[in-house]
C-alpha cells in the first residue's frame, strides 16, 4: 500500500483537483473574454499608436533610402581623408535617380539639418551634372563647388546612414550630437526647451502644493461637519468638477483681465492705483490662478475620502491623553492623512504636468508648459517626430509617477465624485 | 461645529481663522462661475460690468448675447451643438457597453492579470491629453477616420471608458454574487441574469460612468483639435477659437448654458451616488 492520501474522485471519477482547476480554467476564460473587447480596442487604436509615436520619434529612413548606394559603398570608407571614386560614383547614381523622381529638394532639406551649406551645393550639382561624362565621378563632382571637395560634408552626409536617430531627443534637452560624435549643449541663448521642462516642473510642483494647502483644510471641514450641512458644501466642490474646462479658463480670463473684476477691488482697496493694474494674465501668475482653481476638487475628493474613514474618538483620544489639540491634529490626525495626501499631491501633479489648454489660454508666452510646444510642433512647425520625441519624454515621466501612484494608492482606488 | 463651552480662548480664535480660510477656499472654487452669469446678460459689447450693471439698471441687462448665439447669421453655435451632442452620446453609448462588459470581466475573482489589465485600461484617463490626441490622431490617419465624426467618436470612447471602468467595478465591489448564482441555479441563462438581475443592480454605477463619458466627450477640446475638420466643429472647438482670438458675450452666453447643463448632470450624478449607496447598504 502507498503512503500516499486516497485521491478524493467526482461522481465522473475525475479526480477532484483536476475537475477544479478546469472548472477554475473556464471560469478565468470566461472573465477574460468580457475584458477582451475592450482591451483589444485600447491596444489597437491606443497603446499601438503610442508605440507609432516611438518609431516616429527615432525614425530617420528618409535618407537612408534616397542614397542606398552611397550608403553602401561607405560602408569601407574610413572618414579619414575624401571617400574613394566608388562613393563618388554611386552619390552620381544615387542623385541622378532622385532628380528623375524630383526629390532631390528633399535631400538638400535633409542634408542641410544635419550641416549648414548644402541647400546651395546641391542645386549647383544638380545643373552641373546634366553635362557629367561618363568615368572619373570624383573630379567632375569636387569641380562644381569647393565644399563637395571638403571632407566634412562626405562625413555629414555618412552620419545620415543609420536608419534610426536619437536626435531628437537630444533636441529635446538642448543638446546635439557634433561631426565627431560628441554630445553637446547648444549654445546658452538657443536652449529654449530646458526652460520650459523646468517650468513645466516648477508650474506643476507649486499648482500641487497650493491645491494641497487650500484643499486640507476644507476637505477636513466636509468630513467633520454633519452630512446634512457637508452634502451642501459638496456641491461647492463638485460644481467646478463637472463645468467645462472652457468655461472655467474663461472666467478666469474676465475676472483677470487689467479692466477685471480681480483689478477692480485691488484698486478699490488701494493696493494698486488705477492706472498701475496688475497683469495677472498671459503670465505664469494666470496659469498658477487658473491651474490651481481648476485642479483643487481633484485634491479635495481623495483627502475627503480618506479623512471620512477616521474616527473623530481617535482625536479624542490624543487629546485626553494630555496632548493639546495641535499636538493631536500633527501626531494622530494628519499621519492617518497620508495615504489621501499622497493620492491626491499624485493625482494633481499629473494632471498638472500635462496641461495645455488652460496655460495656452491664460499662460501668455511665459505661463505655457511643455504640452503647448508639443502642440506648436503637432499643429505649426509639422515636425512630427520631434514632437512625438518630446511626447514620449513626457509621457516616460508621467508613467513613473502612475506606477508610483499605482503602488501607494491602488489603480482600483481612485475615487470619482 | 459649535465649540465646547470650555474651548480655550486662543483655540476660539484659531477656530475662526480655520472658518475663515475654508470660506475663503470655497469661495475660490465657486465665485469664478458666477462672474459669467450676469455678464452674459450685458447690453453692452464689453466683458466688464458696465456703471449701469453695478446700479442695477434694468436696461443694462438684455439678451441680446442669447439671441446672438441662436439666430446669430454667422455664429457656428448651432452646427457645433449638434455635433457635440451627436458625437457625445455615440461616445457615451461605446464607452457604457464596452465599460460595463469590461468591469463585468474585472470583478470577477478568476481574471487573470488584474492590475496589468486595469493599468492599461484606465491608463487613456492618466496619460496628459496631449500625447492621447497625438497618438490618435496618428491612428485616425492612418486609417482614414480623421476629420469625421466616427474617428472623434472613437477617440472619445477610448477617453470616457475609463470612467466607465471605474464607477461600475466600484458598484460591483459591493455586489452580492450569490443573487446572480441563485439565478443560475433557478435555470436561467447568463444573459438573462445580467438583463434581469445584475443590470438593474448596478444600474446607478452604469449611468454615473455615463455620465462621465458624456461629460468627457462633451468637454473635450485636445483631441479633437487635431481630429476635426470644419464640418466637425463641436461647442468645446468654437469655445477654444473664440477664447483665443477675442472673448465675445456670446461665448458667455454659451458658457452660461454650459453650466445649467453641467448643474443638471451633477444633480443626477449626486442624486445616483445616493440610491446606489443604499442600495448597497452603505448607510451613514
Amino acid at each position: 500500500m502507498s503512503s500516499k492520501t486516497k485521491q478524493i474522485l467526482t461522481t465522473d471519477g475525475i479526480p477532484l483537483e483536476v475537475s477544479l482547476k478546469k472548472a477554475e480554467k473556464k471560469n478565468k476564460i470566461k472573465a477574460f473574454l468580457l475584458v477582451a473587447p475592450l482591451l483589444l480596442f485600447i491596444i489597437i487604436t491606443y497603446v499601438f499608436p503610442i508605440g507609432d509615436m516611438l518609431m516616429r520619434s527615432v525614425d530617420d529612413k528618409m535618407v537612408t533610402e534616397m542614397l542606398p548606394k552611397t550608403f553602401k559603398s561607405m560602408e569601407k570608407w574610413d572618414g579619414q581623408d575624401l571617400p574613394p571614386e566608388e562613393v563618388f560614383e554611386a552619390f552620381y547614381f544615387d542623385f541622378q535617380k532622385l532628380i528623375e523622381d524630383e526629390r532631390e529638394g528633399k535631400l538638400s532639406t535633409q542634408l542641410n539639418y544635419t550641416k549648414n551649406g548644402f541647400k546651395s551645393i546641391i542645386k549647383k550639382l544638380r545643373r552641373k551634372s546634366k553635362s557629367f561624362e561618363e568615368g572619373n565621378y570624383k573630379e567632375q563632382i569636387m569641380s562644381v563647388h569647393r565644399r563637395w571637395a571638403d571632407v566634412e560634408y562626405w562625413r555629414a552626409i555618412k552620419r545620415r546612414a543609420p536608419a534610426y536617430t536619437y536626435q531628437k531627443y537630444l533636441k529635446g534637452i538642448d543638446m546635439y550630437e557634433n561631426e565627431k560624435g560628441e554630445i553637446i549643449n547648444v549654445p546658452e541663448d538657443r536652449r529654449v526647451h530646458r526652460i520650459l521642462w523646468m517650468r513645466t516642473l516648477e508650474i506643476a510642483f507649486f499648482v500641487t502644493v497650493f491645491c494641497f494647502l487650500m484643499a486640507y483644510p476644507i476637505a477636513h471641514l466636509l468630513a467633520t461637519l454633519p452630512m446634512k450641512y457637508s452634502n451642501l458644501l459638496m456641491i461647492c466642490v463638485l460644481l467646478p468638477f463637472w463645468t467645462s474646462l472652457l468655461v472655467r479658463t474663461a472666467s478666469w480670463m474676465i475676472l483677470l483681465q487689467q479692466q477685471g473684476i480681480v483689478n477692480d477691488f485691488f484698486v478699490m482697496i488701494g493696493l494698486v492705483s488705477d492706472d498701475n493694474r496688475l497683469e495677472m494674465m498671459f503670465n505664469k501668475t494666470g496659469s498658477y490662478v487658473a491651474m490651481t482653481q481648476i485642479l483643487l476638487p481633484f485634491m479635495v475628493l481623495p483627502l475627503y475620502s480618506v479623512m471620512k474613514t477616521i474616527s473623530p474618538s481617535l482625536m479624542r483620544a490624543g487629546k485626553s491623553l494630555g496632548g493639546t489639540p495641535f499636538v493631536a491634529f500633527w501626531k494622530v490626525y494628519f499621519p492617518l492623512t497620508i495615504p489621501g495626501i499622497g493620492a491626491g499631491c499624485l493625482l494633481v501633479f499629473i494632471l498638472a504636468i500635462g496641461y495645455y489648454i488652460t496655460p495656452a489660454l491664460v499662460g501668455g508666452a511665459s505661463g505655457t508648459l511643455i504640452s503647448n510646444q508639443i502642440a506648436f510642433h503637432m499643429k505649426s512647425t509639422l515636425d512630427w517626430s520631434f514632437a512625438s520625441a518630446m511626447g514620449l519624454m513626457l509621457l516616460s515621466g508621467v508613467l513613473v509617477i502612475y506606477w508610483l501612484y499605482n503602488k501607494l494608492v491602488g489603480i482600483d482606488n481612485i475615487k470619482l465624485g | 461645529m459649535a465649540l465646547p463651552k470650555y474651548t480655550e480662548p486662543h483655540y476660539r480664535i484659531w477656530h475662526y481663522v480655520y472658518l475663515t480660510i475654508c470660506s475663503a477656499v470655497f469661495f475660490f472654487l465657486v465665485a469664478p462661475l458666477f462672474v459669467i452669469f450676469p455678464l452674459s446678460f450685458n447690453a453692452e459689447e464689453f466683458l466688464v460690468f458696465s456703471d449701469g450693471m453695478k446700479r442695477l439698471d434694468p436696461d443694462a441687462f438684455s439678451l441680446r448675447w442669447y439671441q446672438d448665439m441662436i439666430y446669430g447669421t454667422k455664429n457656428p453655435w448651432g452646427l457645433a451643438a449638434k455635433n457635440s451632442f451627436i458625437i457625445a452620446i455615440f461616445a457615451t453609448i461605446g464607452s457604457v457597453i464596452l465599460g460595463t462588459v469590461a468591469a463585468l470581466g474585472l470583478s470577477s475573482r478568476h481574471m487573470p492579470y488584474k492590475g496589468l489589465i486595469m493599468a492599461v485600461l484606465i491608463s487613456p484617463m492618466i496619460v496628459p491629453l496631449i500625447i492621447s490626441g497625438v497618438a490618435i490622431f496618428f491612428f485616425m490617419a492612418k486609417v482614414g477616420l480623421a476629420a469625421t465624426h466616427a474617428g472623434i467618436v472613437l477617440a472619445h470612447i477610448i477617453l470616457g471608458t475609463p470612467f466607465v471602468v471605474i464607477t461600475v467595478t466600484a458598484t460591483l465591489s459591493g455586489f452580492d454574487h450569490s443573487v446572480t448564482r441563485a439565478a443560475a441555479s433557478l435555470g436561467s441563462d447568463p444573459v438573462n441574469t445580467f438583463m434581469k438581475i445584475t443590470l438593474p443592480l448596478i444600474l446607478p454605477g452604469v449611468i454615473s460612468g455615463g455620465l462621465f463619458a458624456f461629460v468627457t466627450s462633451f468637454d473635450e477640446v485636445v483631441v479633437v483639435l487635431f481630429l476635426a475638420g470644419l464640418e466637425n466643429t463641436t461647442i468645446p472647438i468654437q469655445m477654444w477659437t473664440g477664447l483665443r482670438e477675442q472673448l465675445s458675450p456670446t461665448i458667455l452666453a454659451v458658457a452660461t448654458c454650459l453650466i445649467i447643463l453641467s448643474t443638471l448632470i451633477l444633480v443626477t450624478a449626486e442624486l445616483l451616488r445616493r440610491r446606489s449607496e443604499r442600495l448597497r447598504g452603505i448607510n451613514r
